[in-house]
């Protein structure tokens, strides 16, 4: 198991101690230290079960049940592609593949220079206007493979702009 | 005098290029020499405008929709060159994008709103606007009702208005809420359920949008009903401009002395959290919820004990949807009557439709009950988007059956949908085009509940991946005749010895496509044939 950053052992740190005493505090918790880092990094997992006085199988337990929650490092942009119903009656499968070959990844994985991870998700609330995907916390409409394409330009041109490879998904 | 600017900031109007459309509007008008206010409004729901940009006039607001990027330039002219708005007239120009008054739109004038009276109109953030548009006139009402009657006269009024729970179930709203006043306990809680997980729904997330103080007035209404001051908005991770627009509404309220300790000064005390769900579907289910909540896997709780007597950290809970708790406000502020007036049979009331999928007008349409599936999909929803027949309709999200035309005519009703072995739901309605394989959406019914099973009884968790098996086999001609059979077997076993209604009505979309569409199930398989010959 790769050891804490010192970096990432104070957002691990102050989220547990900012919120343990909240009714029911794991769930905000996990978010707070998702939210900061990208993923929760399996080193922290000992750190919250001891501030929650809980065992760490529970932490474990909790963190794989929710699909949101990532136990490895995403690249710089998370795209979730809608695979829900109302998408499907527009071409989500098409545009799924379409996407998942564009990037040469499938579900639940990064591509190698580390720009894109990419997950399913079961519907974004816009499904009036799908197929529809969400990349970071911005949810896109009528999406394409062109328009995909156009998006993803522009979203690596942002990061080299910015001489960066920190995490914009989250 | 500035000219007052309306572009939506909504996630539907987000995704379809809303902010882009305000910075280049903000930027055109300054070019152009108009002096220009811009109000980030809620949506109004109609979907298939936006974004829609509004214009304040004498005579009303206009609408232009929907408009990209490009189209702003233009606009800003013919605003310049036609809207002499310093002198309170019209806007006479003929913009292609020109749509009218807004409240004049059709699909927003037949609508009968009551529920989302103020979405779309308001600044979803602006208390001020909240209260010029009837905010809080139903709290006003139940803490005068509070100081004549006791909390029973609030439940009172919403048992009298006949509401049944939005988020899927029916269950009387009112009858829920007497449980929990009737229960005594030291800490009470009121639970929002804003997982809003069924496919092809987004009422919880507009309201939430475009006007939060009304499931805030809802939610405090609610606690001093039953005498619980703690609640939660369970709010998905998949809506994080939910997110941010509650928590700004809540520390608004709170500033403005509708939450917290002595409320108004009626010493009434409230509080409100907003809690993130992290993209479980079984989340949306209430126990499941609680458990959650609670720091917990969202496993399903086993019923009896009631939620509402033993819910949260197990104290009496009202678990309600967030149109159930934002509908409780008007029902205050105009009487239980006035909202019972509406609807048909034991459906009172009015319910937010959700056009979804492959429509071409797809929105939100808030009418009585009562109104047909045919009406909806194609006087307001337009038809499909593709211009191809439709072929089927779910109703209700993926746990709800795919009805075929002969069943378009079906009133929305509770119980006229379960006459037809289906169900309303949470109101999402997503319409299929002819080019849809029903073979596919019943195996994605079973793929689903697979996915999302909480993993607790064995029909639902064996059941799931069995029937994702089975519907392979059918699709590829392996013994289909005896696979038809252990496919309805299997959906008996797990409608009948289910926990939940996650591996209970999972059935619902299969038994559908094998009752309706059972051609698309058994039709030949591309190159089999020669397979066999070959053989
Ligand atoms: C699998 C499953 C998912 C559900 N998802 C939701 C949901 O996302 N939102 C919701 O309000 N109710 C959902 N429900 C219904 C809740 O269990 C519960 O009936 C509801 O929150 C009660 O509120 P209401 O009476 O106001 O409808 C779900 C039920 C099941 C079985
Ligand atoms: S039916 Fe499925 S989701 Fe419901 S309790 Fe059983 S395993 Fe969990
Ligand atoms: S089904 Fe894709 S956004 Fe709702």
């Amino acid at each position: 198991m790769t050891k804490l950053s010192e970096q990432q052992y104070q957002v691990v740190a102050k989220s547990v101690s900012d919120k343990k005493a909240l009714p029911g505090a794991l769930l905000p918790i996990l978010h707070d230290i998702q939210d900061q880092l990208g993923y929760i990094p399996k080193a922290a997992i000992d750190i919250i079960a001891a501030g929650l006085n809980q065992t760490a199988a529970e932490i474990y337990g909790v963190i794989s049940f929710y699909h949101h929650f990532r136990l490895d490092k995403p690249g710089n942009h998370l795209v979730e592609i809608c695979r829900a119903e109302a998408c499907q009656a527009m071409g989500s499968e098409a545009l799924e593949q379409e996407i998942k070959s564009k990037l040469g990844i499938d579900y639940h994985q990064t591509t190698k220079d580390n720009n894109v991870s990419l997950e399913p998700v079961y519907c974004l609330g816009n499904c009036a206007c799908g197929p529809s995907i969400k990349v970071g916390e911005r949810v896109y409409g009528r999406m394409s493979g062109e328009k995909f394409s156009r998006l993803m330009d522009k979203l690596s041109t942002y990061v080299v702009e910015l001489g960066q490879g920190e995490n914009h998904a989250r | 005098m500035p000219v007052k600017i309306y572009i939506p900031c909504d996630t539907t109007a987000l995704a379809m290029g809303a902010d882009e459309v305000a910075n280049i509007v903000e930027f055109q008008s300054r070019e152009a020499g108009l002096s220009v206010d811009i109000i980030r409004n809620g949506s109004r729901g109609l979907f298939y405008l936006e974004p829609l940009v509004e214009v304040e006039t004498a005579r009303g607001r206009i609408a232009f929709g929907p408009v990209e990027a490009e189209d702003v330039p233009g606009l800003i002219q013919s605003l310049v060159a036609h809207g002499d708005f310093s002198e309170g007239k019209a806007f006479a120009g003929k913009h292609p994008l020109y749509l009218g008054l807004t409240e004049e739109i059709p699909y927003l004038a037949k609508q009968q709103r009551l529920t989302f009276a103020r979405a779309g109109i308001i600044d979803p953030l602006s208390l001020e606007d909240y209260q010029a548009h009837g905010g809080f006139e139903g709290l006003n009402q139940a803490l005068a009702l509070t100081g004549s009657n006791g909390p029973q006269g609030i439940v009172d009024e919403v048992k009298t208005s006949g509401l049944r729970g939005r988020g899927g179930a029916a269950f009387p709203t009112g009858i829920k809420w007497q449980t929990v006043l009737d229960t005594p306990a030291e800490q009470k809680y009121i639970v929002c359920n804003a997982d809003e997980g069924d496919s092809g729904t987004f009422a919880d997330r507009l309201l939430m949008e475009a006007d939060p103080f009304t499931l805030i007035e809802g939610m405090v209404i609610a606690g001093l009903a039953v005498g619980a001051n703690q609640g939660y908005i369970y709010l998905r991770s998949e809506y994080p401009q939910a997110d941010k627009i509650l928590n700004q509404a809540i520390k608004t309220a709170y500033a403005q002395g509708y939450l917290g300790e002595n409320i108004q000064d009626s010493g009434q005390h409230f509080d409100l959290e907003v809690r993130l769900g992290a993209g479980a579907y079984i989340c949306g289910e209430e126990t499941s919820l609680l458990e959650s909540l609670e720091g917990k896997r969202g496993l399903v709780r086993a019923k009896p004990p009631l939620p509402a007597i033993e819910g949260l950290f197990g104290l009496p809970t009202i678990v309600n949807n967030v149109i159930s708790l934002a509908s409780i406000p008007v029902i205050l502020a105009k009487g239980g009557e006035y909202y019972r007036d509406y609807g048909m049979g034991r459906s009172r009331g009015t319910l937010p439709v959700q056009l979804a999928g492959n429509i071409k007008q797809g929105g939100l349409v808030e009418l009585a009950f009562g109104a047909t599936l045919h009406n909806l999909v194609f006087e307001f929803g337009g038809g499909t988007f593709s211009g191809k027949p439709a072929k089927a309709i779910q109703v209700g999200g993926p746990l709800g059956a795919y009805l075929p035309e002969e069943q378009w005519h079906t009133p929305l009703d509770y119980e006229a949908f379960a006459a037809n072995n289906a169900v309303l739901g949470h109101g999402g309605v997503v319409v299929f085009d002819t080019s849809v394989d029903m073979a596919k959406q019943a195996r994605f019914a079973m793929e689903f509940c697979k996915i999302e099973s909480c993993g607790k009884c064995t029909p639902c968790r064996i059941g799931a991946v069995r029937g994702v098996e089975v519907i392979d086999k059918i699709i590829g001609d392996d013994h289909r005749e005896q696979n038809l059979e252990l496919l309805t077997d299997l959906c008996d076993t797990m409608e009948l010895g289910s926990l939940c209604a996650m591996g209970g009505m999972t059935p619902y979309p299969v038994r559908s496509v094998m009752e309706h569409f059972p051609d698309d199930l058994i039709k030949a398989v591309p190159g089999k044939a020669q397979q066999e010959q070959e053989l």
